[in-house]
């Protein structure tokens, strides 16, 4: 059963301006392809400028696609006009990484929580309190802090504030864009916590947005790899973190910082930066700061297409040959350092 | 190994309501040797910028350092310079980068022009051997086509390459200590992996002593040589790397690796520390921690001190008395 099916994605954003003419557009999104099933969590992972954010916000509309299909619920979200787009985004919410810029700061946290309810006629008079009261207790937050305003609270405070208003228009899908990045381990911890009993008692599914790959394993049913505006790698969580197949998903997990210095493990670092999403490269738009020993004239020349290779789906000529360096993925092995 | 830098009894306080000061940095002391990498660990709030910002005498207003400590760079008591000779030891004995090297580069001047700049503040040359030194800098840096880089501006470089350009700012004068203060967080992981080795590659080469301030246990594993865990303004666990690894004591520190989500061994449920860091003015008397701590006793209404657990690892926490091997 498919919840969202999201076919051939393009984002385009036209560069230049004012005191510039406008140049190649930049790439953003540039052919996304993916389907996600009720109560499921696909976490799109990829570093700043690959498009991850953007897919996202394309799929609820909070920017216009330049191109493809996006059906959720059996609804085609790109032909909706503003009041049946309004309807449907009831049912599909986003919190952001930084929840206090998405918070009106002269709205009480409980104005705040009632606001969507009110808007889509969810109940009417007492019952609105009381729903914010459950919500807000829900999310792990007292409610009588619900007469208070946004300044007064924590950073995992705020997101649980954010994940209460969504929640109150009784969504099936939710975009969780960087929901931790910004908060102390010790909180991220928690608000991971929270995201998976949520799901687990909602039946929510979730396309999370992040770039920690460590992260992602928390909540992730599958993973989708994103490289300059494409989906380079993706499989099961399982299969992606134990035997990746694209040799970018590989030096992504070799260079995730993990607090085990018994471990020991091949960094492999990457030279050179991202290209620019407005002129990538041509043939495979990784070829530039590829390390696969195969790497050869065919990768400058010819773009891969994702392909079933083992476990996962990798868009990389040479897949089936991908090395997998000391104490990444499977070859990992265990851990040795005790942890309390 | 030769002392660099010796920090005793640091305080750093703000006002606060009722004429009261509030101690944010509350007693913090360590040293750090030549060539040696201390990483100050914690959470927002936990005072680890506010030292490492008290080293160079950068507190901001009105926030100040208190009387009774020391922070000794050799026979030099920092504490007690002002005006010349304080601006001396910034840049030239104590270099410093910044978690936004976007904020501290002046977006006007080339790269090569504030690289040169650094250099003529504090070393005798011509602007052209100044020019020549920042070229050698950024290549030390590993900045591909530095010749080209000496001409470009700071929003024409990558992030990565931002950070890289700071690091050459700071190396301009030769500085015995590098301050770090959270050098990577705004970094991509395959960035953060450039920098980090950008930074070993330096220490081991020059000799340089390294401040590493992170909120992240992960790029401390296999790099610090010792860690000190920060919480409430006190440090409360201090050890050789491994040992803090194999062995993390303070319920605080134990608290933060069961918080950490890791990339191998099998997906559990994690368990956070209960609560959230109080502020400074919310402090408890007694140990700091003890509101959110799951082993809390009676003892624990009065303040410990760091204790030994060996010879080099020490915590803020009466359980050392009975922990102790």
């Amino acid at each position: 059963m498919t919840l969202l099916q999201v076919r051939d994605l393009v984002k385009h954003y036209q560069s230049g301006g004012l005191f510039r003419p406008s140049g190649p557009p930049v790439r953003a999104v540039d052919g996304v392809s993916f389907e996600l099933a009720p109560a499921e969590t696909l976490a799109l992972v990829g570093e700043s400028g690959c498009g991850k954010s953007s897919v996202g916000r394309t799929i609820l509309r909070l920017q216009e696609p330049t191109s493809g299909t996006a059906v959720f619920e059996g609804v085609d979200l790109f032909a909706l006009d503003r009041p049946a787009l309004r309807r449907t985004r009831r049912r599909m919410q986003i919190i952001f990484q930084d929840p206090y810029s998405s918070l009106n700061p002269r709205m009480t946290v409980g104005s705040a929580v009632a606001e969507g309810i009110e808007i889509h006629r969810l109940a009417r008079g007492a019952e609105v309190g009381r729903r914010v009261t459950a919500l807000l207790e829900e999310v792990g937050l007292d409610p009588g802090y619900a007469a208070r305003y946004p300044h007064e609270f924590s950073g995992g405070q705020r997101q649980r504030i954010g994940i209460a208003r969504a929640l109150a228009v009784e969504p099936a899908f939710i975009v969780c864009d960087e929901p931790v990045s910004a908060l102390d381990v010790s909180v991220q911890a928690q608000v991971l916590n929270l995201l998976a009993d949520l799901q687990r008692d909602r039946g929510l599914s979730y396309l999370f947005i992040a770039h920690d790959l460590a992260v992602v394993r928390q909540l992730a049913h599958r993973i989708a790899v994103m490289y300059l505006g494409r989906i380079v790698e993706q499989g099961t969580a399982d299969a992606v973190l134990r035997r990746p197949r694209h040799p970018y998903t590989v030096a992504l997990l070799s260079a995730v910082p993990e607090p085990d210095p018994g471990r020991r493990r091949t960094r492999i670092v990457l030279t050179g930066d991202v290209p620019s999403p407005s002129a990538p490269p041509p043939g495979c738009p990784f070829h530039p700061r590829c390390w696969h020993p195969r790497r050869d004239e065919r990768c400058s020349r010819e773009r891969p297409l994702l392909r079933p290779v083992g476990g996962t789906s990798a868009a990389c000529h040479y897949a089936e040959d991908t090395p997998l360096p000391e104490g990444v993925g499977e070859a990992g092995g265990t851990s040795t350092a005790s942890i309390p | 190994m030769s002392r660099v830098l010796e920090v005793e009894n640091l305080r750093v306080s703000f006002p606060a309501e009722g004429g009261h000061r509030v101690h944010a940095v509350d007693g913090v002391s360590f040293t750090l040797d030549r060539g040696e990498m201390l990483a100050l660990v914690g959470e927002s709030g936990c005072g680890k910028s506010l030292t490492s910002l008290a080293l160079l005498r950068l507190v901001p207003g009105p926030g100040r350092i208190d009387p009774g400590g020391a922070i000794r760079l050799g026979d030099i008591d920092v504490l007690h310079l002002e005006g010349e000779p304080l601006r001396r030891i910034r840049g030239k004995r104590i270099g410093m980068i910044f978690q936004d090297p976007m904020t501290s580069l002046n977006p006007v001047f080339t790269v090569g022009d504030q690289i040169s700049e650094g250099v003529r503040a504090h070393l005798p040359v011509s602007k052209r051997e100044a020019r020549d030194r920042a070229l050698h800098l950024l290549q030390e840096v590993g900045i591909p086509d530095p010749v080209a880089r000496l001409d470009a501006y700071p929003h024409q470089l990558s992030g990565g390459m931002r950070q890289r350009v700071m690091i050459a700012i700071a190396l301009s004068a030769e500085p015995e200590i590098l301050v770090a203060d959270e050098p990577t967080t705004a970094l991509d992981v395959t960035v953060q992996a450039q920098i980090l080795e950008v930074l070993d590659r330096l220490r081991a080469s020059h000799g340089m002593a390294v401040l590493l301030i992170t909120h992240d246990l992960g790029i401390v594993a296999g790099r610090a040589d010792r860690v000190a865990v920060m919480y409430a303004g006190q440090i409360v666990e201090e050890a050789p790397t491994p040992a803090l690894f194999a062995r993390p004591s303070h319920p605080y520190t134990q608290g933060l690796f069961a918080s950490v989500p890791r990339l191998h061994g099998p997906v559990e449920r994690l368990k956070p520390i209960g609560g959230s860091v109080p502020p400074p003015s919310a402090w408890p008397s007694g140990c700091r921690f003890r509101p959110r701590c799951p082993k809390a006793f009676d003892k624990c209404g009065a303040m410990p001190p760091l204790l030994p657990l060996e010879p080099a690892h020490r915590m803020r926490c009466w359980l050392a008395e009975t922990e102790r091997s």
